[in-house]
């Protein structure tokens, strides 16, 4: 088991890191950038696949696979809305060629 | 012998997993700058399907077919809707799969929550405090995701609200936060587990329900930082470093975006979430009266101007029309006219949405200003163009105290020498507010459906420039 203060430290150089990268994002990518750290948080598909995997009840089945839906909904439907909307973004350049 | 082989496949996993997160750590940091951002997404959906398929190295074959399915169900019609759904709708869309995200993590705090409930072998204090933390905020950002979809989707009314209301929520609040303390403190029972997830799902339409539409794109950015910690927290109750460090860097960065979206509508954070927002107080009476105008005089300033500005809002994209208008600026610019459009910081739904929206109708971003580098030149500008755009250019926001938009940045579109304004009817904006711009000398009204407008601005243009007129 991960110690809880080795967590902490985790969840604190992992805040730094998260407001570091982007604290230079300009207006026009606010919308974009939103949706693609939505699509981001949608690894937590990979921890309702391992709840499902180590659900033995009918009712931890039935929530493992809710979260296993509503995660990879996230996951899918992130990317894919994400990806349309960068695809708007080509330079004059681009659009002449 | 099958325990080692085990072993080796559950370091395999781990080892994707680190992979995973440095590709989404570096898509997030390319998503922030416009030359990379398409190259982000493609190395953070990379980073996705790796780290999912690794999993089933570590879940093996047990449930396995289930965890296919539920793959399955999430992905095929989040996939079709995403690809087909309109540039304008956005906004809502990813609200609506950010509450998928928080729902997945409530989910697993509630699958760890019952599974140990009644059993007496409960695990480490810390586990159990980290379950009911992140499902608490997982479980908030799920429903109130679906008001702020709802709402943005028109599927509810804007705003509802009862006196008391704060109290009832915060009173809620608490008793989702001590139901959940009980938790971690007194012991792991089901009908206690059921009663903690009631309120906090409870919470996350209450506290959505007031909020207005104008001030949505704030509240889905808080969400989504939300949902990042609420899937860190699960993360180190599921023990997967993975999902602490990916849902805390968006968690984090979440947070700043939240923050410069509040910074950009001027609303205080605490503002959106806790005052009531457009209705009520006594305005100031606004002196003149609004000017309509024909399409024919309209392209008439238009072939006469040099310098040209376009204010599109969110009105022009539900119209559809940002196609014909960037045929008119076309039409405007091969008559040797400068031709620029301003974009508000929130024009759209969201910072930046407004950028989306004319960059699929092909405008380059070079002709796009944003807020403070146009501000300067409606003063020498001919002709301003509104269109579908309202609350971002009521000069009130700067005059009038006792307006609910005062001290919000604004478009000075009002000092520019001619303004035109393309509107369907006479009704206010989204924040249901009088703008005083319509009533100036120099605005001019041009009522219309914003497409059908920017098509009779071109053919009398056209007219007029091949010397004929009707």
């Amino acid at each position: 088991m991960i110690d809880p203060f080795i967590a902490l430290f985790i969840f604190m150089l992992a805040a730094f890191t998260g407001h570091e990268i982007i604290s230079r994002v300009p207006v026009i990518l606010h919308t974009p950038l939103m949706s693609g750290s939505n699509f981001v948080h949608g690894i937590v598909l990979v921890g309702a696949m391992i709840a499902l995997a180590h659900a033995d009840t009918t009712v931890g089945k039935v929530i493992g696979f809710i979260g296993v839906v509503l995660g990879a909904g996230n996951a899918a439907g992130g990317y894919v809305v994400t990806e349309r909307m960068l695809q708007m973004f080509k330079s004059s350049k681009d659009k002449k060629g | 012998m099958a325990m080692d082989t085990q072993m080796w496949l559950t370091y395999f996993a781990k080892a994707s997993y680190v992979v995973a997160t440095a590709l989404f750590i570096l898509g997030i940091k390319r998503m922030s700058s416009p030359v990379t951002a398409r190259k982000g997404i493609e190395q953070a959906g990379l980073g996705m399907v790796l780290a999912t398929l690794a999993t089933f190295a570590i879940t093996g074959s047990h449930n396995v077919l289930l965890i296919v399915a539920g793959i399955a169900v999430g992905v095929l019609p989040t996939w079709m809707w995403g690809k087909k759904v309109a540039m304008t709708d956005m906004p809502q869309m990813v609200a609506l799969f950010n509450g998928m995200g928080g729902g997945s993590a409530a989910a697993i705090g509630a699958s760890e929550l019952i599974k140990y409930s009644g059993t007496g072998t409960a695990p480490p204090t810390s586990i159990i405090a980290f379950a009911v933390v992140g499902a608490l905020i997982g479980a908030i950002s799920m429903t109130g995701s679906i008001i702020a979809w709802a709402k943005l989707d028109g599927r509810m009314d804007k705003r509802f609200t009862f006196s008391g209301q704060q109290y009832f929520n915060f009173a809620i609040f608490i008793a989702a936060a001590l139901a959940g303390a009980a938790l971690v403190l007194w012991q792991l029972n089901t009908p206690l587990v059921i009663t903690f997830f009631v309120l906090a799902l409870a919470f996350g339409v209450l506290m959505t329900l007031p909020i207005g539409g104008a001030d949505m794109p704030v509240v889905i950015s808080l969400f989504n930082a939300f949902t990042g910690l609420a899937v860190a927290f699960e993360g180190y109750v599921m023990q997967i470093e993975a999902l602490i460090v990916a849902g805390m860097v968006v968690g984090a960065a979440g947070t700043l975006l939240t923050q410069l979206m509040a910074k950009a509508m001027n609303r205080p954070i605490s503002g959106v979430l806790f005052s009531n927002f457009g209705g009520g107080g006594a305005q100031q009476e606004i002196a003149g009266s609004q000017k309509p105008i024909e399409a024919s005089d309209a392209a008439s300033l238009l072939y006469m101007a040099d310098k040209v500005i376009i204010v599109p809002g969110y009105g022009m994209a539900v119209a559809q029309a940002q196609h014909k208008i960037w045929e008119l600026s076309q039409a405007l610019i091969k008559a040797g006219k400068e031709v620029k459009f301003a974009i508000h910081p929130v024009a759209g739904r969201m910072p930046g949405h407004m950028n989306v929206l004319l960059a699929e109708a092909g405008v380059p971003y070079d002709l796009i200003a944003d807020m403070e580098d146009i501000n300067p030149e409606f003063k020498t500008c001919d002709v301003a163009i509104v269109i579908g755009a309202n609350d971002v250019v009521n000069p009130s926001a700067k005059t009038d105290k006792s307006s609910p938009i005062f001290g919000m940045p604004i478009l000075d579109v009002v000092d520019a020498r001619q303004v035109i304004v393309i509107k369907r009817g006479k009704g206010t904006g989204f924040a249901g507010i009088e703008n005083a711009l319509f009533y100036a000398d120099n605005c001019k009204l041009l009522y219309a459906d914003g497409k059908e407008a920017a098509n009779k601005l071109i053919s009398e243009l056209k007219a007029i420039e091949s010397g004929g007129g009707h």
